[in-house]
């Protein structure tokens, strides 16, 4: 089924749209808790704990015990909504969360905002660009990147909906919104955006409307592209990734992340070891970011369309003559 | 109050528990002695007097918590579960093997009773907090016991959730730590010095006991008085020793993980057959 993309500039924060799901997904589900450590207007809880403040658990700047607190919480039947900054959750409490959470596959969902480099300004200690290695490196977490506030407000339900636990990444910035109302976002599936027969971009979070964008330039170019939004990353949408390597014959990866062990390190293990295609990875290198405007730091580390056109036509290079 | 005649009961209950650790852990060929006798008359007197439990319904809603911070000490619980009937003490004789019913460290995925599963330190008392905020959200009478070590309350975040639970007022909480002095290489005050402990929980307001942990009249009247306290969490500081009622497994830092051998093991039965039950204090 073909994904209608919204028609319209309009640009939200996913964080915006978290606050606005969380307070929905708890009037439905009285089981849902929130915590956070001293952030809750920057991850967007302020209304949430307004409308419920029993049901609202300010934890101080004391991450591990807040990771602690809401895996006991999940053993009492509650499905409790933790979030901090991606740089402090999972940053700060990922044993919390690997033995008290994943291991016993408790209903937790770890919501985090500020992921990726385009935190900006506040440079590289608070911009988590390697948070999704860790969550993915976890049995029994599902790790999910929104691609905009559509998605995100959709994602949030799901979550929790959705039995064990959970990481989500959300953004500070504003990112367009890239889906009108009738999306529907489901766990583990990879939704083709804009078909495309010569290379593929499997992009996930801000990189989708870049690979959107991408694919544009490259249309003008003769090169037909496939644009899939790997919003879940773990479990990846396996099927969808292997039928556009059969079918395009290479791939190209797109995320705020480092090109180790997020979607562009999952697309090839799937790839690698069961339909390898040339791929090429469209990330941020082995190093960490700076302070900047959001913008400017996409243009610096490469994560812009242009980066995703240059790596698509390296893959389309790439493959071999049939 | 309870009576002499049930403190003896518990008492002798708890001599048996020791053997039945010490035999289990020879039997598995790893695992740590000394933790759990240190800990065991703790666990006697919270599963066979003083906590709310059913073993025929470890799902009820309405039951007390125990959480084992100090996850090594698994031993002692698994021994003390059994014998309340929540599986079949023949599984003790697994501990630690593929498969087990029993692991190396508690598994709330595998083991019926155990309701959280702890393994690092410093993390399972967090758990038991989130436990004791949602009995208080659900109107629920049920409290929550943790069980922490001395060592393992070097981990900053031991002292971020005293800070929580405190702030909260959780009175439905009771932390026991079990002071026996010792962590895997020495003593706890040459490794990190963790004196003057009670002073510490104090200071972040809880409510302080401090006793003899191997006094078995004296934890069941000091978990009275904690369950009677309202407004704020409890503490209780048990002083201990590790490896509690065998002279050579008493204050050694070596069987801290360490199984006894065969031989071993058959001089500190016959010690503790020797031994009046509570004649150890």
């Amino acid at each position: 089924m073909a994904i209608r993309l919204a028609q319209t500039m309009a640009s939200k924060a996913t964080r915006d749209a978290y606050g606005e799901a969380i307070l929905q997904t708890a009037a439905a589900e009285p089981r849902v808790v929130a915590l956070t450590g001293d952030l809750r207007d920057s991850v967007r809880l302020e209304a949430f704990a307004a409308a419920y403040p029993d049901r609202f658990f300010e934890c101080g700047i004391a991450e591990q015990n807040m990771a602690g607190i809401a895996a006991g919480l999940a053993a009492c039947g509650k499905i409790p909504f933790v979030s901090s900054f991606a740089a402090f959750s999972p940053g700060r409490c990922y044993d919390q969360i690997r033995v008290l959470i994943a291991q016993p596959r408790l209903n937790v969902k770890l919501v985090s905002t500020h992921g990726g480099i385009t935190v900006g300004e506040d440079g590289m200690s608070a911009q988590a660009v390697e948070e999704l290695a860790m969550m993915r490196a976890l049995a029994q977490m599902t790790v999910i990147v929104p691609a905009d506030a559509t998605e995100t407000a959709q994602a949030v339900m799901a979550a929790a909906r959705h039995d064990g636990p959970v990481y989500m990444r959300l953004g500070r910035s504003g990112v367009p919104v890239l889906f009108d109302e009738t999306y529907r976002f489901m766990v583990g599936v990879a939704p083709v955006l804009r078909d495309g027969t010569d290379v593929a971009v499997v992009a996930c979070g801000i990189m989708v409307a870049e690979a959107l964008a991408a694919a544009e330039t490259l249309a003008a170019e003769g090169i037909s592209t496939r644009v899939l939004n790997s919003a879940t990353l773990k479990p990846l949408d396996e099927q969808a990734i292997l039928a556009a390597a059969r079918e395009c014959g290479a791939l190209v990866t797109a995320e705020e992340h480092t090109i180790y062990g997020g979607l562009g390190g999952a697309v090839c293990e799937v790839t690698a070891a069961q339909h390898p295609v040339p791929v090429e990875r469209v990330g941020i290198a082995d190093c960490y970011g700076e302070s900047g405007t959001p913008r400017a730091l996409q243009e610096k580390y490469g994560l812009t369309a242009a980066a995703i056109a240059a790596a698509a036509r390296r893959a389309v290079s790439r493959k071999r003559p049939r | 109050m309870a009576q002499s005649a049930e403190i003896s009961a518990l008492e002798a209950r708890a001599r048996e528990f020791r053997k039945t650790i010490l035999k289990i852990i020879t039997k598995a060929g790893s695992g740590h002695p000394g933790g759990s006798l240190s800990a065991i008359d703790i666990i006697t007197a919270l599963y066979f007097h003083h906590m709310r439990h059913d073993p025929a319904n470890p799902a009820w809603p309405d039951r007390d918590r125990f959480v084992m911070s100090k996850g090594h000490a698994c031993p002692a619980w698994y021994v003390a579960l059994a014998a309340a009937g929540y599986f079949d003490p023949e599984h003790l004789w697994t501990l630690r093997a593929l498969g087990s019913l029993l692991q190396g460290h508690p598994d709330m995925t595998r083991t019926p009773g155990v309701d959280m599963s702890t393994g690092s330190l410093g993390m399972g008392f967090s758990a038991a907090i989130g436990m004791a905020l949602a009995g208080r959200l659900d109107g629920r009478s049920y409290r929550v016991y943790a069980l922490l070590g001395d060592g393992e309350s070097q981990e900053g975040s031991i002292w971020e959730a005293a800070m929580f639970a405190s702030h909260y007022g959780l009175d439905n909480l009771t932390a026991i730590v079990d002071r026996n002095g010792l962590q895997q290489t020495g003593r706890t005050e040459d490794r990190l010095r963790l004196d003057p402990l009670a002073d510490k929980w104090r200071a972040f307001q809880w409510a302080v006991q401090e006793i003899d942990g191997h006094d078995m009249a004296r934890v069941v009247t000091a978990l009275e008085q904690a369950r009677a306290t309202r407004g704020r969490p409890q503490v209780i500081v048990a002083r201990t020793v590790k490896g509690k009622g065998v002279s050579f497994v008493e204050g050694v830092v070596g069987f801290h993980g360490k199984a006894l051998t065969p031989a071993e093991l058959e001089r500190a039965l016959a010690e503790l057959d020797a031994a009046p039950a509570g004649a150890g204090r």
